[in-house]
Parts: C-alpha cells; sequence; structure tokens
C-alpha cells in the first residue's frame, strides 16, 4: 500500500510516499501565491491509495480534495519518531513557525509551544536578514559561521532587527559578524524555548532552518545535549504525514 | 429588523459607520452560530435578541427612560448591578468585544494596550456603541493599570463618567474599602434618580440578579453531561446576553432553555459527539462579538463545557446573601459576595487557580485553553502559574495570547487542534 503525506507550508511544500515505511517518493515545490495549484501539480502524476494533508494549509486541501487532516506538530511528532526512535523532543523551525514539542517515550505529543504571530525567530526572519545583508538564504549560515562574536542583535522583531541591522553596517560593522549575531539570537529564542520545556534528551532538530550549518553548530553548543539532524529536515512533516495515513487507513478510519 | 435609523441618528451614533460595523457583525453571527448543527430551540430567543441588540433592546432602554428610569452603563463584574436596580435604574454592559476605528483610537492611546480598552475607545470615537450613547451614567472601575489610566483619557469623551475604586488585596481593608466605593455609588445613584434605597427595594434587587445568577449556574451545571447539551459559542452568547437583556425575562428565558436541555440530556443528545473532547476556557472576558477562539475550537470537534471568565462563571458564579434584616446588612452581604470575584487584579490570588480545578472536575473536562489577551498584564502574568499548577495535577494546558484581529487565525487554528490532538 503506498501512503502519501502532504506539509503545505508557507514557503514550500512537500510531498512524500512511503510503501511499508520506506519512502518511494519525494518532491518539495515553493508554495507560491495559489498553493491548491501547487499541490494538483505535485500530486498530479503520482500514484498513491490514502493521503493525509499537514501544515499552515491543510486547511484549503481539506476543501478543495476532501484530504484528511492533522496538525503539523503531530504530523512532525510522528515523523521523528519514526526516523529516530526514542527521540523526546523536537525543535522546528520553519517559515513562518518556531515550534517545539515535547515528546513522550513512545513518541506522543505531550506539549508544544509555538512562536506568536509575528515572524519573531522564524525561517522568514532569517531570510529577511540575509536578504538586508547581501547574502541568499543558503550562503547565510556559510557566511555566519565565519563571522566573530560580539556583536548582539537584541530585536527579535524583523521590522526592528531590519533597523539594528542597517545601523550596525552603519557603524562600520563587519557584515558575517552580523550575520553570527542574528543566528545567535534566532538560537538564543529557541533554546530558551526547549529549556522552558524542559525536555530530555534527544532532541531532533527539524524544518527548512535545520540545513543551516551555523543554526545547527550554535544549537548544539549551547544545548550541550544529542540534536540529531535528519537527513532532509524539511520533510519530516510530510514524512509524518504519510506515517500516520498508513495507520489510518489500516485501521480504516 | 425594523428601520432604527432615525433612533441611532438621535442617539448621535455615526450612521455609516455603525451600518457597517451591524453588517460585519450580522455576517459573523452567520457563519458562526447559524451553521451549528443541533442547536437547542430556546437559543431562538438568544439569536432574537443579538439581532435586536441594537434596535428592539435600545428601544426598550429608551422607553424606559421615558418612565424615568436612569441606564447605568459598566464595563465590570464589580459593579453591582443589585444597587443599580434597588434604585430605579438599569444596567448595561458596554461594547468592548470588537476592534473598531483603530487610527482614530492610536491618536489618543499607546499601541500596546490591550484589544479590550482600545474597542470601547473605538466604539466611543467611531460613535457606534448605542449603550454607551444611551447611558445616563457610565462607571469605570479601577481594576488593570490599563483601564484605571485609560478611564483618565475616556472621562474626557463622555459627559457622564463616574469612577468607581477596588482593593488589589482580600486582606483586611479590602471590604471596608469595597463597602465606602459601594455606599458612595450608592450616593451617586440617590441624587441622580431622586430615589433612596430602601430595604424592600434593595431586598428586591438581590432576589432579581441572585436568580439570573442561579439560572446561569443551572445552566452551567447542566453542561456536565456527556454528551454536552449546549455549545460553548451558545452558552457564551447567553453569558453575553446577561449583561444587556432585561434580567427578569432573561432569567426566564435561561430557565426555560434549561428545562429543555435537561429533555435533551435525557434523550442522550446534545450539540456534538459523545467523544468530543471537552474544554474549560479560562482567562480574559470574551466581550460582545468576540467569538474568535471558542469559534475555532469547536470548529475543531470539540466542545467547551465552561468558561472561567467574567462573562461566565467568574462574574456570575456566588450568589449575595439575602437573609439580613436591614439595609445596612445586605449592603454587607453584597460586599461579601463582590470580593469573592478572583479577577486576575488581586494579589495573591489562588481561588483563581482552584477554581479552574474545581471546574475541570465538575464539568469533566479534558483540558484546558487559557485565553489571554495580548498585552493584559495581569491575565497573562497569571497565566504561567496556572499552567504550573494545572500541569502538576497532571491537567493538559496551553496558553493562548490574541488579540480582536483575524491575523493570527491559521496559527490559532494550529495550535488548538494541535491541543485537542493531545488531549482526545
Amino acid at each position: 500500500m503506498k501512503n502519501a503525506g502532504i506539509d503545505i507550508g508557507s514557503r514550500s511544500i512537500e510531498l512524500v510516499i512511503i510503501e511499508d515505511n520506506n519512502v518511494i517518493f519525494q518532491k518539495q515545490t515553493e508554495s507560491g501565491y495559489n498553493p491548491i495549484e501547487r499541490v494538483k501539480e505535485l500530486t498530479s502524476n503520482v500514484q498513491f491509495d490514502s493521503i493525509m494533508a499537514t501544515g499552515y494549509g491543510r486547511g484549503i486541501v481539506e476543501v478543495a480534495f476532501d484530504y484528511p487532516t492533522i496538525t503539523e506538530i503531530k504530523a512532525y511528532g510522528a515523523g521523528a519518531t519514526a526516523l529516530h526512535k526514542g527521540i523526546r523532543g523536537i525543535l522546528d523551525i520553519g517559515g513562518q513557525d518556531t515550534k517545539v514539542i515535547t515528546l513522550n517515550e513512545n513518541g506522543k505529543v505531550l506539549k508544544f509551544e509555538m512562536n506568536d504571530k509575528c515572524a519573531a525567530g522564524t525561517g522568514k526572519f532569517l531570510e529577511m536578514m540575509a536578504t538586508t545583508l547581501g547574502y541568499t538564504p543558503e550562503t547565510f549560515g556559510q557566511a555566519a559561521l565565519s563571522g566573530n562574536s560580539g556583536i548582539e542583535i537584541n530585536s527579535m522583531c524583523a521590522v526592528f532587527a531590519e533597523s539594528e541591522v542597517t545601523s550596525l553596517l552603519a557603524k562600520g560593522c563587519n557584515r558575517q559578524d552580523i550575520a553570527l549575531a542574528i543566528h545567535q539570537s534566532v538560537c538564543r529564542r529557541a533554546v530558551g524555548m526547549i529549556r522552558r520545556q524542559n525536555i530530555s534528551s534527544p532532541i531532533m532538530f527539524a524544518g527548512g532552518v535545520a540545513n543551516n550549518s551555523c543554526m545547527v553548530q550554535l544549537l548544539q553548543k549551547a544545548l550541550g545535549s544529542e540534536v540529531i539532524i535528519p537527513k532532509q529536515p524539511q520533510f519530516v512533516g510530510a514524512y509524518g504525514a504519510a506515517i500516520l495515513s498508513s495507520v489510518t487507513a489500516v485501521v480504516g478510519i | 429588523m425594523a428601520d432604527y435609523t432615525q433612533m441611532w441618528s438621535e442617539l448621535g451614533l455615526d450612521n455609516d459607520n455603525h451600518n457597517a460595523l451591524l453588517e460585519n457583525l450580522g455576517g459573523a453571527y452567520q457563519s458562526i452560530f447559524m451553521t451549528q448543527k443541533s442547536r437547542p430551540q430556546g437559543m431562538g430567543y438568544f439569536d432574537f435578541v443579538m439581532s435586536e441588540a441594537h434596535g428592539l433592546r435600545i428601544q426598550e432602554l429608551r422607553d424606559e427612560q421615558a418612565a424615568g428610569r436612569k441606564i447605568i452603563g459598566s464595563f465590570c463584574v464589580f459593579v453591582p448591578e443589585e444597587i443599580i436596580l434597588a434604585l430605579g435604574c438599569t444596567s448595561v454592559g458596554l461594547c468592548a468585544g470588537a476592534d473598531f476605528a483603530q487610527e482614530e483610537v492610536e491618536k489618543v492611546l499607546p499601541r500596546n494596550t490591550c484589544s479590550l480598552i482600545k474597542s470601547f475607545f473605538g466604539f466611543k470615537l467611531g460613535k457606534v456603541c448605542p449603550y454607551m450613547e444611551v447611558s445616563d451614567l457610565i462607571v469605570g472601575e479601577n481594576t488593570c493599570d490599563g483601564k484605571k489610566k485609560s478611564f483618565e483619557i475616556y472621562s474626557q469623551m463622555v459627559p457622564n463618567f463616574y469612577q468607581m475604586d477596588l482593593p488589589q488585596t482580600k486582606n483586611g481593608g479590602a471590604k471596608p474599602m469595597l463597602k465606602n466605593e459601594f455606599t458612595a455609588f450608592i450616593s451617586k445613584l440617590e441624587q441622580m434618580t431622586g430615589n433612596t434605597l430602601t430595604f424592600e427595594s434593595l431586598k428586591q434587587g438581590i432576589d432579581t440578579v441572585n436568580a439570573k445568577r442561579k439560572a446561569l449556574l443551572r445552566l452551567s451545571n447542566l453542561r456536565a453531561a456527556n454528551p454536552a447539551p449546549i455549545s460553548g459559542l451558545d452558552a457564551l452568547l447567553i453569558n453575553q446576553m446577561a449583561f444587556l437583556d432585561n434580567p427578569i425575562r432573561f432569567t426566564e428565558k435561561v430557565n426555560a432553555l434549561c428545562d429543555e436541555l435537561e429533555t435533551i440530556i435525557a434523550s442522550k443528545e446534545g450539540a456534538k459527539t459523545v467523544n468530543a473532547p471537552r474544554v474549560i476556557i479560562s482567562g480574559c472576558p470574551m466581550a460582545i462579538p468576540n467569538w474568535k477562539l471558542p469559534a475555532i475550537i469547536e470548529s475543531t470537534g470539540a466542545v467547551i463545557v465552561g468558561e472561567e471568565s467574567c462573562i461566565g462563571e467568574r462574574g456570575q458564579r456566588n450568589v449575595t446573601a439575602d437573609t439580613a434584616t436591614t439595609v445596612d446588612g445586605l449592603i454587607d452581604a453584597i460586599v461579601d459576595r463582590y470580593i469573592n470575584i478572583d479577577c486576575a487584579v488581586f494579589t495573591p490570588n489562588q481561588e483563581r487557580v482552584d477554581h479552574i480545578q474545581e471546574m475541570v472536575k465538575n464539568y469533566n473536562a479534558d483540558g484546558v485553553i487559557h485565553y489571554g489577551l495580548q498585552f493584559c498584564q495581569p491575565y497573562i502574568m497569571e497565566s504561567f502559574s496556572v499552567e504550573k499548577e494545572l500541569e502538576n495535577k497532571g491537567i493538559p494546558v496551553i496558553r493562548i495570547e490574541t488579540d480582536y484581529s483575524q491575523e493570527d487565525m491559521g496559527q490559532l487554528s494550529t495550535r488548538v487542534e494541535a491541543f485537542i490532538e493531545i488531549i482526545k
């Protein structure tokens, strides 16, 4: 049986298809301005017996295609547990959300925390800061790794942080150093959320921002505990949805 | 609805603004309330009151005024309705549940003020609240700092403002202080109306308000049944109407609805399925038409079985003892009743956390959704200790912080749905 999971995020959409718990297909595309069209394109030439949608845009596909849905929280919980048995917590920094999820020893979600409605500390925040400093999101982490510590970015609001960065540039600060400071500020916030939940080790870092090498290094250093980075962190949600789809397909709900 | 344009003009409402508000309200009401399945028939009355909230009900208040009654508008459950009724006046809750005329509001208030305060400024500046305009006296109470300081500004905008002070603790000095304030309020109303507070009139005021509270308590207790006989949205609406409707008629209608709910329970039917996750909402009050969070919660299939809120059980539980034999004794009883309200402006406030746990137990709830209005210092600060204590007792809890805007609907839905997935 082929079970699909689709994660419709604010920045990107991921589709994963599994068969007997093995991934047989996966693809990512940008969400763009018409996510329904994107979902159609993504699912048009592939075969699956059941599907489960998750992510910010799950509601629209529930209406458009009658897909069953679950929240990203549950999807990440299922995906992370399937990838690494015994995982006890997840940090997911996505396009517009930062989430910290506590799991019990069986992978059940016990508790979670999400950032408030602004973009503070999210992937979108990093992307905006990268643009201000003239980097692409892909090169931003690498550039930050070559920076020196010492500068502190205090503002977590994307708008205020931008003016903070602009005034640092005007002072003649090195842009790599500022890049590092921005990563440090996002890391501090994420670590704060993790500490508040008192999560046991190991913790998985998932979501698109887990591809950023500087964030990974800073997080490992700050937590001092085991941080698992999946090979393709942006697919964890879709993978989890596919697994949950296979479970409900078997049970026949 | 009949044509009330002339009445609204006479009250000084801005017709364009007011029409825009009514249109919005009507649309929201339709999509949130009228699409619910399995509603009790008794809700028809409350639908009607809601549809006539700015029409017939205002007409009634104006008729009362013509017959010599005074209308007392207020923002808080600390303003004693017993006393208002006893002095031949009518009590109404003022509008504070939606954003309006935000740009105008931000000219006079800091941006980082809670939505509730901004709302009543917006309703005043946009000239869209008939209750504010029909009121002969507007009572502002010193609860949180936000309200207290904003009333300094608001009182310049209305010709008939009266300020009531409140204690911040419940130590020995609190009751004499509250009694002092209630006595001053009595003098103010006596002077306004020319009436004198008598034992009989106060006793009758107490009886009327107690009957209303008992009816609402009866409604609360019926929600303990599984399946819940009424949706949380409908129950919230009834609690919101308690501040607008004629108290005697309202009490009759709530009791009639409760009779119907008893039949529904006996037939094992209900507003939601027997498996619906059950939650208590706790925190800031949800004034009309603030239905955002309850609508999200119940759209997930969960059912709200209690509101630990001023517009809900915090405001309505506990009746006033009616056994005293003198006016002074009755006033003491009123003070005793009101001092027990466990608003987060009090410190310490352990009673509130205890009450939340009591509600979880009494109404067979699976979890608590703590609702804090952004920038509401008392409730948001208290939410941390509430969360901690509930977690220690093994009660699932989530803290939600939001305002009256619609822009965080997506994120709120995700949080609420994920919480419901956890407690399922």
